[in-house]
């Protein structure tokens, strides 16, 4: 009986366990050898050493380093921007009644589109060719600035359209979780503060924030974490040679390493991941540590 | 302070849409709360209590009418500004605050002349919680102490700004039968203390009718009856107040006044003397379980009210009598003497009955008759 | 105090109240515009003509003469048509799989009783904390070597399994009382039908949540079907879209590419008006577990 429902088990757990052992535990012990292996070729599935040759070669690529700042920047102005934003606007909702589904409803939006489709739209919006100074610089221009090359214009310029871009497409699900968490908050405490006198600032910050935060500090690691990811967001505006537009990310990086035009680099691409895993887990242990210091408790 | 109301009265629209009509949550309430006393607001679930509560707060604000503390019209007031405290039903401490950060908090509110200095605030923390006794806990979490105690450091908190009123929503309802007995002194105890005119909802009249100086009970947004306990239930002005309050419920029978003389089932139960001038009919008859009174031998073997005997209940101090009779729904009950001699296997019992303890209601609008 | 005090501070009381208000539908507003115009303007777009686009140097925001010239274009030029298809060839059987693969799993872990379950569900569990980039690149070998690029296998196969989904799912059936399983055992259900009559009816919203999610992700994912498929016979539309940028409609055809953009965002957009309460509570459930 006892023998049987272990193998009952196994078989259960066996497509699991395949799929999971191949696409994900292999490559992951595959990705630390290729990343140690010098000169691999893929051709003849040959190397000729060993060492830390590729991460020297990849922090020295000046294409890396660009990448790096890059999603550094996006990291640091996104993340705190949408997550603040997202606050405020579902703030705003949980204040009203009227209209509060149709709003919630709206902001979703962007989560079902695909991202690629839409950020073409972002692009046409932005960008400024012989033909035309494109939307938003008619905007601008009604305030009396002349018109600016979103997409292959200055540096800051580009990593404006990158940074609203991003913002626009993680919005919805930060929106959706702090409402929800807003709403978790149980009314009569709100009912406590308002006999007390307590004002609005008050409020927030003396009892909303404090029973949310857990939500807030899940959304700001979840936020960290995607950001440092970035990359489909980034092939919709400038499309795929972003090293060409200087717009790369880690990720990025690691896929034109192993694909595209400059690809058949296996070894530099998992020097790249594996520094990109390193950065995100620190920055993660970090985040856990300061909200753990921080929690309720 | 006295509390006045003119014509208070709330609607809400219907939770059933198919319905069009309003729910009136508080009906044309027209009367005065005294200064200083302990009022209990009683009445069955969804009697519109708790909304009665939240407009004399100023959570929500009337449909129509005017409310007055003293002589000032507080109607369109914001809460803050009617100086109330409120402890919620289920206390609403900030769980992230200790018990002296969350006494303190209203305190933090004010503002310009009123501010008050860390040390100020400090002491009048320990005072609040002196009133309740819970000093030695000023360091806890409310996660951390029993209902009871959070209880207390919810009612500190309320008391900690000196409110002019001080409202409690249902505030034994959360707690234990052993702990609400003893919260409800304590309550009685903090408001002589503070002498803050004091509101609480129930819908435990046990509960309201042991603590309160008056109550008001009501049903459906209308108040049926204002008074001291002891006299509302010894005067109940119709059937619901009749049959609201008491434990042991008030005894229903379908009754008859024929010829000036009081009948149930063909009995003639009391006479001229209590009937006086009230018309001939159909009528409803309370009687309270304290008003059956056995003969002088004390074993029910005579008397002028015969009933179906069910049970003797041994309750200690006084014995329970289990009946039925034709005329009334369900099992009945009456209170005896625990001396009495009542055979427990014989099928009928008879009593004489308290003329004082019989009420008499009309069939049809169920008020007061006799 | 006076009543005059009092009738100036309900005064301003309510005007607050007014003022709070009125600030804040104009934010929302505001965000909800933020939120729509990018569908308004490719909606726009795809409707004006090529010509008369290209003759706007100021963009206009409306047009006179709307034309379907640009979605015919969509269907024909490009094969746009074909992207779909194998979108929905990739989404429903990905899903579809992934979806056994899981239940299964989670039955497994929360249900049955075996030597090493929780070392195993541990392992689990610390797989995921690897980003999906880390093991991209041996995948990417994997199935180039496996000569499944340029497949449907090749595409599907490494998307079928979460261990996030697994660990979710897991969770939700563990709420469900252990006597149902020991009644159902006392009346000799097998643990297949005990999990498809049982466990899976009472799980509904969990399950409906992983659909949903994976769904979006499939109709979404861009990277790996990019790395995979360089024959436009097996695109998805979020590489199609990339292509017809790159490659499509000739010089800059943007009304055409915008009637692309909107041909490959109606369907989930519709699916989302529909099921919109359904998909934000999953996605919400999704999200809070985590």
């Amino acid at each position: 009986m006892r023998k049987a429902g272990n193998i009952k088990a196994w078989l259960y757990l066996l497509p699991a366990i395949l799929f999971l052992g191949v696409f994900m535990v292999y490559p992951l012990i595959d990705v630390l050898i290729y990343s140690f292996e010098e000169g691999y070729n893929s051709a003849s599935q040959t190397s000729y050493g060993t060492g830390w040759f590729n991460y020297a070669y990849v922090l020295h690529d000046k294409y890396f380093l660009q990448a790096i700042k890059n999603t550094f920047i996006i990291v640091i102005i996104t993340v705190p921007l949408s997550t603040g934003i997202a606050l405020l606007i579902s703030l705003g909702l949980n204040s009203i009644k009227k209209l509060r589904d149709l709003f919630q409803t709206i902001y979703f939006l962007p989560y079902v589109t695909n991202t690629l489709a839409v950020g073409l739209v972002f692009m046409i919006m932005f960008k400024k060719t012989p033909y035309t100074d494109g939307l938003v610089n008619m905007v601008i221009k009604l305030f009396g600035s002349g018109p600016i090359d979103f997409i292959d214009g200055p540096y800051w310029a580009k990593m404006f359209v990158m940074c609203f871009y991003t913002i626009w497409v993680v919005m919805p699900f930060k929106i959706l979780i702090l409402t929800s968490a807003l709403a978790s908050v149980d009314d009569v405490y709100y009912k406590a503060a308002k006999i007390d006198g307590t004002s609005s600032f008050r409020t927030f910050t003396r009892i909303t924030l404090p029973m949310i935060s857990p939500m807030i500090f899940y959304l700001v690691i979840t936020g960290f974490i995607g950001a440092f990811k970035a990359y489909s967001d980034e092939v919709a505006i400038f499309g795929t040679n972003l090293n060409a537009a200087g717009m790369n990310t880690i990720v990025g990086y690691v896929y034109d390493m192993l694909y595209g035009n400059a690809g058949g680099y296996p070894s530099y691409a998992s020097a790249a991941a594996l520094i990109l895993f390193a950065i995100v887990f620190t920055i993660t242990v970090i985040n856990l540590l300061i909200s753990g210091k921080n929690s309720i408790n | 302070m006295k509390i006045r109301f003119d014509g208070l009265t709330k609607r809400f629209p219907n939770r059933n849409k198919e319905i069009k009509a309003d729910v009136v949550a508080v009906d044309n309430f027209t009367f005065e709360i005294p200064d200083g006393k302990l009022i209990g607001l009683l009445g069955p679930s969804g009697c519109g209590k708790s909304t009665a509560l939240n407009l004399i707060c100023g959570l929500e604000t009337p449909t129509s009418g005017k409310i007055y503390f003293d002589e000032d019209d507080v109607t369109d007031l914001p809460p803050e500004n009617r100086g109330v405290g409120m402890v919620f039903q289920s206390y609403a401490l900030y769980p992230h605050l200790t018990v002296r950060k969350n006494i303190m908090f209203p305190l933090e509110n004010l503002k310009g002349k009123d501010k008050l200095t860390k040390a100020q605030m400090e002491e009048k923390v320990l005072e609040a919680a002196k009133v309740v006794q819970i000093e030695e806990l000023l360091d806890r979490k409310p996660k951390e102490m029993s209902g009871g105690q959070q209880q207390r450091v919810a009612i500190a908190r309320s008391l900690v700004k000196m409110p002019r009123v001080l409202l409690l929503d249902e505030p034994l309802s959360n707690l234990d039968a052993r702990l609400r007995i003893q919260t409800r002194e304590e309550i009685k105890r903090i408001q002589n203390t503070t002498g803050i005119t004091t509101i609480f909802v129930t819908h435990d009249q046990e509960e309201a009718m042991s603590i309160s100086d008056m109550i008001v009970v009501m049903k459906t947004g209308v108040v049926h009856q204002i008074g001291k306990p002891q006299e509302v239930y010894d005067n109940p002005i119709d059937l619901f107040v009749a049959k609201f309050l008491g434990t042991p419920p008030i005894n229903v029978f379908d009754g008859e006044i024929k010829g000036g003389e009081l009948y149930i089932g063909g009995e003639k139960v009391l006479g001229k003397d209590y009937v006086k001038d009230t018309a001939d009919g159909e009528v409803t008859v309370g009687i309270r379980p304290e008003g059956f009174v056995l003969n002088d031998s004390l074993d029910g073997k005579e008397g002028v009210f015969s009933v179906d005997l069910k049970a003797i209940e041994v309750m200690g101090r006084d014995t329970s009598v289990v009946f039925e009779h034709a005329n009334a729904e369900g099992r009945l009950r009456a209170i005896v003497r625990s001396d009495n001699n009542i055979d427990g296997k014989s099928d009928t019992i008879k009593f004489n009955l308290n003329s004082k303890k019989v009420y008499v209601f009309s069939k049809e609008t169920e008020e007061r008759l006799i | 105090m006076t009543n005059e005090s009092y009738d100036v501070i309900s005064k301003r009381a309510k005007t607050a109240r007014i003022t709070k208000n009125v600030i804040t539908y104009f934010f929302l507003g505001v965000w909800g515009l933020m939120v729509l115009f990018p569908f308004y303007w490719m909606i726009l777009t795809s409707f004006k003509g090529y010509g008369s686009y290209n003759a706007e140097y100021t963009p206009k925001l409306y047009t006179l003469d709307p034309t379907i010239k640009n979605y015919k274009d969509a269907f024909t030029a490009v094969p746009l048509g074909g992207y779909f298809v194998n979108t929905i060839i990739f989404t429903v059987l990905t899903t579809a799989i992934m979806v056994f693969v899981t239940v299964f799993a989670a039955f497994a872990f929360s249900r049955l009783q075996f030597k090493g379950k929780n070392l195993l569900f541990t392992l689990f569990l610390s797989l995921m904390m690897i980003p999906n980039e880390l093991v991209v690149i041996t995948n990417f070998v994997t199935i180039t070597d496996w000569g499944m690029r340029n497949t449907f296998m090749g595409l599907i196969l490494p998307s079928v399994t979460s261990v996030f989904y697994i660990y979710l799912l897991k969770e939700n059936f563990e709420q469900i009382p252990e006597d149902l399983y020991k009644a159902a055992k006392v009346d000799g259900t097998s643990d297949i039908k005990y999990l498809f009559k049982v466990m899976i009816p009472i799980c509904q919203p969990t399950v409906v949540t992983i659909i949903i999610l994976k769904v979006i992700e499939c109709w979404n994912s861009y990277v790996w079907p990019r790395l995979i498929t360089d024959d436009a016979t097996y695109y998805l539309v979020s590489n199609g879209i990339q292509e017809i940028r790159e490659n499509g409609f000739g010089r800059e055809n943007i009304p055409a590419m915008m009637a692309a953009v909107v041909a490959i965002s109606v369907p989930l957009i519709i699916i989302f008006l529909i099921f919109h309460k359904k998909i934000m509570a999953g996605v919400s459930r999704g999200g809070t577990k985590g």
